[in-house]
């Protein structure tokens, strides 16, 4: 398989939410032949790296392959939480392009994908 | 028995905007069977503050935008037997029921029945001490003394009860978002309250629509791999649920905004951790066997639901003092910017190091290192150009107004006593609520139903 390397944001969706100082982050294949890639090199250890400077206590990522996305919940990440934090963006919001950001190979035969769905467009 | 139910969301959060209920309820009018209309406006900390107006003044505290998201749709919903159900009720929900009865008497509108639910207020129940022993995962009420809210997310129940009495209006404080709907599917279907897949798909629908536009193409938007069209006219969504719980996701015609597979899957996993057990005061909600599947333009349908017994205990949320946050900004702009900003990072860190030693101080740089930063660090790194457009922002925390105020003098007095072109400096202290999680046994959730107003 010859393979190519792209930023997760070109093939795949992704949003925040918070509760308290916790962060979850659904990450959506765009089209579900990534599936499987993505599951290969976004893993829990690689969020866990990435969200590094956020000392996260605990990260796990449930997998929904029905759905072709993943939910990824980080303890301990938002400096409190939106109550507490003293950064801008306590919600985490912006966390997800911070994943998004995240470097995947994917099979040179799969094209990055766009979010176009085919029965309404 | 309805044979079919339709909800729509006029509002997801308590700053929403205040118009997207207007073509929810227009739609809504033209459909055959149950119409309902959900307003989902309390946030973590909204309560609290709620409370906090209360105390000053015993008519308010509730949404400070009720008149805002009703006064619209209030006549349509009341003549086309739309029922329209709220959390807008806030810390005084019988408050919010005297208000809407002046709207309608103001409107010439006879008077609707609402129903009140509260019984989610446990400070009468429960001292500081026994909520501080039932906090989960963090300590922000080992030492508190002074609760200012404390309340109980109740379930669906009292919602549907209200309705089973003829409420047009049920007007709460604090539920589980998801019960907004669910409530309206017990009241309509007749769901007995140990069906757990049919309490699964309503708290479901509930899920889908608690924050109205997130599904629709709301904080969604990413041109060009992710369209919206219409941002500016967003529609806010409907759910069309048969008897069985299963549903389609749409929104009004001739909105803006868009629903398809990717718009609901994002809001099906927001704020959800373990995919297999979403605990709500009703039932436990597993969503890994759902599908969404478009089965027409901006019409997706959502199956699979699956139930587990409710949970032993509620979850609650406790507010106390959190002190003050002060904020200050300054810019620096043009060629070597980023050389006089670090100047200026630099010498209030030195100055408050010696004012306020142990107050933790906060350093962004916005555009170059700020939300995505790790509270201050990476500012210290060499940043790997200079912008030319540099606004410090800096940030600090505390029980006394005083020391956060310091910070702010300083800032400002960059002015003339830090590197050159220093300029327009903001400045904001905003009073702060902590909050915490506790874990409540049941025999504390007593939830009330009372009636005003109208004839059933």
């Amino acid at each position: 398989m010859t393979a190519r390397t792209v930023r997760l944001y070109e093939i795949a969706n992704a949003r925040s939410g918070d509760k308290g100082n916790r962060l979850n982050i659904a990450l959506v294949c765009r089209d579900p032949a990534h599936y499987s890639a993505v599951a290969k090199h976004v893993t829990a250890e690689r969020v866990a790296a990435v969200f590094a400077g956020r000392k996260p206590s605990r990260v796990v990522r449930y997998d929904l392959p029905k759905l072709a996305a993943f939910n990824f919940v980080l303890d301990d990440v938002l400096e409190g939480g939106v109550n507490a934090s003293l950064g801008l963006d306590g919600h985490g919001k912006s966390l997800s392009y911070l994943l998004l950001d995240i470097p995947v190979q994917i099979a040179t035969r799969h094209a990055v994908a766009t979010c176009d769905s085919p029965v309404t467009r | 028995m309805a044979s079919k139910v339709f909800i729509g969301a006029g509002a997801g959060f308590a700053c929403d905007r205040t118009d997207a209920a207007s073509p929810v309820a227009d739609t809504l009018a033209t459909l055959p069977g149950g119409r309902f209309l959900i307003f989902e406006t309390l946030a973590e900390r909204t309560l609290a503050q709620s409370q906090l107006d209360r105390r000053r003044d015993a008519t308010r505290g509730f949404n400070p935008a009720l008149e805002r998201f009703v006064g619209p749709v209030l006549a349509r919903c009341l003549r086309d037997g739309i029922k329209i159900i709220g959390n807008f009720g806030a810390a005084n929900p019988s408050a919010a029921a005297a208000r809407i009865q002046a709207m309608a008497r103001a409107q010439g509108l006879a008077a609707p029945r609402i129903g009140v639910v509260d019984g989610d207020d446990l400070t009468a129940l429960l001292s500081p001490a026994e909520l501080a022993a039932r906090e989960t995962g963090g300590a922000v009420l080992r030492n508190a003394t002074e609760i200012i809210a404390a309340n109980l997310y109740l379930g669906a129940e009292p919602i549907a009860q209200a309705l089973d009495q003829g409420a047009d209006i049920v007007v709460t404080g604090r539920v589980a978002d998801s019960a907004l709907a669910l409530g309206p599917l017990i009241h309509a279907f007749g769901w007995r309250l140990d069906d757990w897949d049919r309490l699964a798909a309503g708290t479901l629908a509930g899920h889908l629509l608690e924050c109205g536009s997130q599904i629709t193409g709301g904080y969604f938007a990413d041109p060009p791999f992710k369209n919206v069209p219409g941002m500016a006219d967003l529609g806010y969504p409907i759910a069309e649920i048969d008897p069985d719980g299963s549903m389609v996701i749409t929104k009004p015609a001739a909105t803006g905004g868009r629903v398809d597979r990717f718009t609901v899957i994002e809001q099906l996993l927001y704020e959800i951790h373990d995919p297999s057990a979403y605990l709500a005061p009703d039932v436990v909600l597993d969503i890994t066997d759902v599908t969404v599947e478009e089965v027409a333009p901006d019409r997706v349908r959502v199956t699979g639901a699956r139930g587990k017994p409710a949970p032993e205990t509620l979850k609650a949320t406790v507010c106390v003092d959190g002190g003050v946050l002060g904020e200050a900004e300054i810019s620096y702009a043009g060629p070597n910017a980023a050389a006089r900003a670090r100047l200026a990072a630099q010498t209030i860190g030195e100055r408050m190091n010696r004012r306020a030693p142990g107050l933790v101080l906060r350093v962004d740089a916005v555009g170059v290192i700020s939300v995505l930063g790790d509270a201050g660090g990476a500012l210290a790194r060499p940043w790997v150009s200079d912008p030319g457009d540099v606004r410090l922002r800096f940030a600090a925390q505390s029980g006394s107004a005083a020391e956060v105020e310091l910070l702010l003098d300083e800032v400002e007095a960059l002015y003339c006593a830090g590197p050159a072109g220093g300029a327009g400096v903001r400045k904001r202290l905003t009073p702060r609520l902590a909050s915490a999680s506790c874990l409540i046994e049941r025999k504390f959730a007593l939830p009330r139903v009372t009636l005003t107003g109208g004839s059933p």
